[in-house]
């Protein structure tokens, strides 16, 4: 089969492609396969999908492995229409179709469940499903419409209430009523992203079981994306993995094992040391103690509970784990914008509240993730947003209290002399500092929290969306501050980050520390299976 | 240097000439005036239109606004007179903005302080005048900080919108002050309008030397330029503009937010029930119904039109001071309703609003412009 030409797949219509597909296809019923060939997208000279070839039986329930960034989300996409793919075609039943929105999916019978609930909270479960069709009639016939539903449900394996609002669902409901609305849209090939990261392990076996069953019997196929192994051998029939936009391997699921899908995740990877990193203090004091520590963020599902974590002096501790599974929540409780619930954390020998006096005199540094967004005030100078920190320091001394009059020559000069010592790229120190580029953003925060001596450092993704440059000179500073002695907590999503700056490495999953090993005997596989949610080799599901 | 003058776009270690530099200055303040006074000149124009429409004339409309509000000593008194509780009004809305919060409850905050004030004297009969008065004065302040500083509260902690709480508490203060004025504080003697006892005629406050307008012209000034200060060139107000900016960037530097939220509306309103206190020593001398005067919403324009700078609010104010001054004359001699000047005034409150997002868009005012050198600029054209 040979690819549509781009330029002939951009100019037709889907309207014009549609009645004939839609009628040929008419009454649509039981599962379909999905077929991508030589799917590559590419944004710039960037290429997040490389040549992607991929089959998925009718049927089938398919896993979709990968790292953070491996393109899979992508992949999806370009599937459902979302992004016009820059080469390759898409075949559902075996005919190859120009799938140009997300509408056009729907219509072949593509259905998607994303991460993030997209039903109407106010609304009830019956009211979710009929106006999600894409024809609503102007005035719904309510009692029709119930009949209808009934009748619906009745051949749905799902239980669920549809009286009731879905604010008042549980997760575990809400994601199932997000899975019967495809059903409703009479989806046939059922894609999920990322189904049971807002759901309890008892929910989604449930849901994932009712959904293998329904591709069992051929009413179904499903494409799931997963980080989690437990739940692919459980209940995925084949998998394929991604890595760095290409596909990297995959098979039948038993005929792989946790070993062989971890290899295809993380490759080949040699650990790249940053110059100039010094030897490490032999017996170095614990800077960060973090006991039994209990937390959880606003909406109450992502629970973090860290027992025991130490950072030395002289030492950078990454945590490493997949995208949502607490380190986010850790990062918070430690900057004082979530409240632990228990345990403790010391930081030198004090109880940490994460008062301004208190981190002044304990000399602790916060480098939060997208420095724009929660490290500046975007409307405020380069100048002001540089003194942040030390506007109303009486001298040296932290015990002595903050003055009361702001200094504005010393904050101009001294943003000028930092400006040029981090060669900061700005028009001017006055000039807002939303005007800077994402990487002068970054050096602004970082010259602004590392000018003076640091005690501990707390970093989160310093280098997420900077250029290549950018991120060699800002890492290169975390380690000049680890070398002077500061304790580092280095918290990435980045795994090739972590590998590279760490002299120990520590694994968050489901909110918890499931692994640490020093960076000298780290096994990048590993630590992506533990990244996966699989702790104890000999467990199985 | 090779490498300046090919990006002076991008150059930071050699700045400009101090002529050029002065010139860049001026540009970037240039804009903070022409933007809002170009609102102001649009809403003038419109309202033209809607007189024009009535069959009036626009000319002899800002004619009788000079001659009511500053053409004679007489009006110009009369203009201070309404711009003195503009000034605390409108630094009620002014001090939160630096937390990037919108309070628009001043109008709750004066009608309290004014009965706050009232309600005190009978007590401090005894009391010399110099004591007397900055109890009334502080009696007032604490009733407008409780009211507004609970509305910072409610934000700080418990997420509660502090524009709406704001309006419904103003609403909860006037209906309170009617009840105590209708009721417990009620001088049995005022039949038609009650009101209040009058207060003792020592502890009126008078005018200001050489004038007719009181001291609550005076002191509305002052502070404005302390507020300006305290905005400025404090540490506190430099965390508190921090925090308005973007909280997260507060929290991570440790700063304390909700203190600060808390402080800062609590001054707010102090400062409003200032305007009250005046209201009731230096106006009416009780109080009554006519506190509620609406200076607490046109305090809101006052500090929207003067971009929430506390200097400034004190020329705007004197502008709408003046503006409302003259109503009464256009109510008489063109035979428009009460309620035309209060046309004008949404008018420009909607102007200066929009007005907002201008700012940033006209390359005049980009210091930029201005810092560079002639000889640098045709180099730069090539390059972009």
């Amino acid at each position: 089969m040979v690819p549509f030409p781009q330029s002939v797949r951009e100019v037709v219509p889907w309207s014009a492609v549609e009645p004939q597909s839609v009628a040929a296809e008419a009454p649509p019923a039981g599962a379909l396969a999905v077929e991508t060939i030589g799917m590559t997208k590419r944004f710039g000279s960037f290429a997040a999908l490389d040549d992607v070839s991929m089959k998925i039986e009718a049927g089938g329930f398919h896993a979709l492995l990968g790292e953070n960034g491996a393109g899979k989300s992508t992949f999806v996409k370009c599937i459902m229409g979302f992004y016009a793919p820059s080469a390759g075609s898409v075949l559902v039943g075996g005919r190859e179709v120009a799938i140009t929105n997300p509408k056009g999916a729907q219509s072949r019978g593509l259905g998607m469940v994303y991460q993030h609930f997209t039903l109407v909270p106010s609304l009830t479960g019956a009211e979710n499903l009929v106006i999600a069709r894409s024809h609503v009639p102007a005035v719904i016939d309510w009692a029709s419409e119930r009949v209808a539903l009934d009748a619906f449900m009745g051949r749905m394996p799902f239980r669920l209430n549809l009286d009731r609002p879905v604010a008042e669902l549980a997760a575990g409901e809400k994601q199932k009523l997000e899975i019967v609305k495809q059903l409703y849209l009479k989806a046939r090939f059922l894609i999920l992203d990322e189904p049971t990261s807002v759901l309890t392990p008892a929910e989604a076996a449930e849901v994932l079981g009712l959904l293998r069953a329904m591709a069992d019997r051929g009413d179904l196929t499903v494409l799931m994306i997963s980080h989690k192994f437990r739940e692919v051998e459980a209940f995925a029939r084949s998998v394929s993995v991604l890595r760095r936009g290409r596909l990297a391997g995959g098979g039948r699921v038993g005929e792989l094992s946790r070993d062989d899908m971890a290899a295809m995740m993380m490759g080949a990877r040699p650990v790249r040391t940053v110059a100039g990193r010094s030897a490490m203090p032999a017996p170095a004091r614990a800077v960060l103690r973090i006991a039994d520590l209990k937390a959880t963020d606003a909406s109450g599902l992502r629970p973090i509970a860290v027992n025991d974590l130490a950072v030395h002096a002289g030492e950078i501790v990454g945590i490493a784990g997949v995208s949502g599974n607490g380190q986010k929540e850790l990062a918070d409780v430690l900057g004082g914008q979530i409240r632990a619930t228990g345990g403790s954390v010391i930081v030198g020998d004090q109880i940490y509240g994460g008062r301004r006096a208190q981190s002044r005199a304990l000399k602790v540094r916060f480098i939060p993730e997208e420095p724009l967004r929660n490290a500046c005030a975007p409307r405020m100078s380069v100048a002001e947003n540089l003194a942040f920190r030390a506007f109303d320091r009486r001298g040296d001394d932290p015990a002595r209290p903050p003055t009361f009059w702001l200094d504005t020559g010393a904050m101009s000069r001294r943003a000028k002399d930092l400006i040029a010592r981090f060669k900061v790229k700005t028009a001017s120190s006055e000039a807002p500092i939303a005007t800077l580029s994402g990487g002068n953003v970054q050096r602004v925060v970082l010259a602004r929290e590392l000018t003076d001596p640091v005690d501990l450092l707390v970093v989160a993704n310093p280098c997420f969306g900077l250029d290549f440059s950018a991120v060699a000179e800002i890492r290169a500073r975390i380690v000049a501050a680890r070398n002077a002695g500061a304790a580092v907590l280095l918290i990435s999503e980045d795994l090739d980050e972590i590998l590279e700056l760490s002299d120990r490495i520590v694994v968050m999953s489901d909110g918890r520390i499931v692994y640490a090993v020093p960076a000298a005997e780290a096994d990048a596989q590993v630590i992506g299976r533990h990244m996966a949610g699989h702790h104890a080799p000999s467990a199985t599901a | 240097m090779v490498a300046d003058t090919a990006h002076p776009d991008l150059d930071s270690a050699g700045s400009p000439s101090p002529a050029l530099q002065v010139r860049a200055w001026i540009a970037r303040r240039t804009e903070a005036v022409a933007i809002p006074l170009g609102a102001v000149a649009t809403g003038f124009a419109l309202f033209s239109l809607f007189l024009i429409a009535l069959g009036k004339s626009p000319a002899g409309f800002l004619d009788l606004i000079y001659r009511g509000g500053f053409g004679s000593p007489f009006a110009l008194q009369n203009s201070l007179q309404r711009a003195a509780p503009l000034l605390f009004a409108a630094l009620c809305v002014a001090l939160p903005a630096r937390l990037g919060l919108v309070v628009i409850g001043g109008e709750g905050a004066i009608v309290l302080g004014g009965v706050a004030a009232a309600a005190i004297a009978p007590a401090l009969a005894g009391l010399p005048p110099v004591l007397g008065i900055p109890a009334m004065a502080l009696c007032a302040a604490l009733a407008g900080a409780a009211w507004i500083g609970a509305v910072g509260a409610l934000r700080a902690y418990r997420g509660v919108n502090e524009t709406i709480a704001s309006l419904l508490m103003s609403y909860i203060a006037i209906a309170l002050s009617n009840h105590l004025i209708e009721g417990l504080l009620r001088d049995p003697s005022s039949l038609n309008k009650p009101s209040t006892r009058a207060i003792a005629e020592a502890f009126r406050v008078g005018p200001m030397p050489g004038m007719k307008v009181h001291w609550g012209l005076g002191f509305g000034v002052l502070a404005c330029v302390a507020a300006w200060v305290l905005t400025e060139r404090t540490t506190l107000g430099f965390a508190a503009r921090i925090a308005g900016g973007n909280v997260r960037a507060a929290q991570i530097q440790g700063l304390p937010v909700g203190r600060l939220i808390v402080g800062f509306t609590a001054l707010g309103g102090a400062l409003a029930a200032l305007a009250g206190f005046f209201e009731v020593t230096a106006v009416h001398g009780n109080a009554n119904a006519s506190l509620v005067a609406g200076y607490g919403y046109t305090g809101i324009l006052v500090a929207f039109l003067a971009r929430q700078n506390p200097l400034a609010i004190v020329p705007v104010a004197f502008l709408l001071g003046g503006i409302e001054a003259s109503g009464g004359l256009i109510q008489r001699r063109m035979q428009l309703p009460d309620a035309t000047v209060l046309v004008l005034e949404g008018l420009l409150f909607v102007l200066v609003l929009m007005s907002e997002t201008l700012y940033g868009r006209y390359k005049v005012f980009s210091p930029h412009l201005w810092t560079r050198t002639r000889a640098a600029a045709p180099v730069m054209a090539v390059a972009s």
